[in-house]
């Protein structure tokens, strides 16, 4: 019940171009208030419930990201925010982009736009919120996503 | 069978109670930020939320440390209620503010160690301020007891008005609040991500959120005692403290720890010795 009243989400910037990040953080601003919500967009993983990632994945910071989602206790959701995090935009086919954050971690929602308005945001993390609670209900874990396996190739 | 009764209304309404104070204070912050904000009881839902979380520990006596903090936090404040001894209380809270560093020191984290040292900063600029308040008491009664305070129908805050106006910003600084919220912040503000306790998670971080709600009702009665002859004023005195401290962490901006160390040990500390030395030269006495 109150899992779901609570959420504080940490915000991970893969390799984002910023203006999703300017979104997010609209988000806490007055005027859309997400605080209303009890969300609070603290800084360490330790305490996060929701981890909300903004940016395509790279060779430079997959282990960042695997190493941050690794830190975040259970039950614990990813939230895709934007176009790059969720198929890798239109970074896709750089050299050094791996691609979409899912497939390096298991993502459960995607906010869709390049980028994204504020209020859809918002309607993710709400989204967000119930798969949290299906979560906590079926005693569903995140697996621990191992550091090796996403080396840079070598023809690259 | 009072006592009990006493000790059974410490250990189940002062939680209530600081648990109201914070959500009065999350509340009060967004509307002066004119925003909706959480509802009023969002700081119950964090602390049952975090219980429900998994426990992620650097090493094993980390959640010691959080048990130590709450036990001494409901100690210092039973002993304020049963009216012990000034200076026995605040060294008993002391232990509790130091066990914190201590926890936090343990983990190892950068972060964690930075927000320790600079807490331990805040202990130094505060402490001899606590300290005086207390040596005040004593040279009024003649004794560190605060029970000696009810001879007399004229309040506290007539004989050492000073000392409360330090001790204002001593809750400040014990709130955790701007300006003086470098070692941890409560809202988010994310320096130094969270500060002493960046590696608590889950059940851990839920009892310190507890041994905060009993913290706030701790260091408001300190300034109930104020006026303690009077419990409707005494109340009065407690609510423009805690909302002085709200709108100073609306309105200020973080400084650096060496500026709160600099202005503690002189602007506060010398108004509080003024006081001391005006009890002392005019012999002035509670009989
Ligand atoms: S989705 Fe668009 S706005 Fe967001 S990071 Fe990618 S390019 Fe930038």
């Amino acid at each position: 019940m109150s899992l779901a009243k609570s959420p504080w989400i940490i915000h991970v910037n893969c390799n984002s171009c910023n203006g999703c990040d300017i979104e997010v953080v609209a988000c806490l601003t007055p005027l859309y208030d997400a605080e209303r919500f009890g969300v609070l967009n603290i800084g360490t993983p330790k305490q996060a419930d929701i981890m909300v990632v903004t940016g395509s994945v790279n060779y430079k910071n997959v282990n960042v990201l695997k190493n941050i989602y690794n830190q975040i206790p259970d039950p614990k959701v990813v939230l895709a925010v934007g176009a790059c995090a969720s198929t890798g935009g239109i970074f896709h086919d750089c050299y050094n982009v791996i691609g979409g954050v899912d497939q390096v971690i298991p993502v459960d929602a995607y906010v869709p736009g390049c980028c994204p308005k504020p209020e859809a945001i918002l309607d993710g993390v709400v989204a967000a919120l119930s798969i949290l609670e299906n979560k906590k209900k079926g005693n569903i874990k995140g697996k621990e996503v191992p550091l090796k396996g996403n080396e840079v190739p070598s023809n690259a | 069978m009072n006592e009990i009764l006493k000790i059974l209304l410490v250990l189940i309404g002062a939680p209530i109670l600081g648990c109201l104070i914070a959500g009065l204070d999350r509340k009060i912050t967004s509307r002066l930020q004119h925003r909706v904000g959480p509802p009023l009881l969002q700081p119950y839902y964090d602390v049952s939320k975090l219980l429900q979380k998994d426990n992620i520990v650097v090493n094993k006596y980390q959640n010691v440390y959080v048990v130590i903090y709450v036990i001494f936090v409901i100690l210092s404040l039973l002993m304020l209620v049963f009216e012990a001894d000034m200076l026995m209380i605040i060294f008993v809270y002391t232990i509790a503010s130091v066990a914190l560093i201590v926890g936090g020191m343990s983990t190892g984290s950068p972060y964690a160690r930075i927000g320790s040292s600079r807490e331990i900063m805040a202990i130094l600029s505060y402490e001899p301020i606590l300290v005086l308040y207390a040596v005040a008491i004593y040279m009024l009664t003649g004794t560190f007891k605060l029970s000696a305070l009810d001879k007399t129908s004229t309040p506290l805050l007539m004989y050492i008005p000073l000392i409360f106006i330090a001790m204002l910003v001593v809750m400040n600084i014990k709130f955790k609040k701007s300006p003086f919220d470098y070692s941890t912040s409560h809202h988010a503000h994310q320096e130094l991500v969270k500060g002493m306790f960046t590696e608590y998670s889950g059940p851990g971080m839920a009892g310190i959120e507890i041994g905060h709600f009993y913290e706030y009702v701790f260091l408001l009665s300190l300034m109930f005692v104020f006026w303690k002859v009077n419990i409707i004023m005494g109340l009065i005195l407690a609510v423009i403290s805690f909302l002085f401290v709200i709108i100073m962490d609306n309105i200020t901006a973080r400084v650096y720890w060496q500026w709160m160390v600099k202005t503690s040990w002189t602007v506060l500390l010398v108004i509080s010795i003024v006081n001391i030395m005006y009890l002392y030269i005019f012999n002035i006495k509670i009989m």
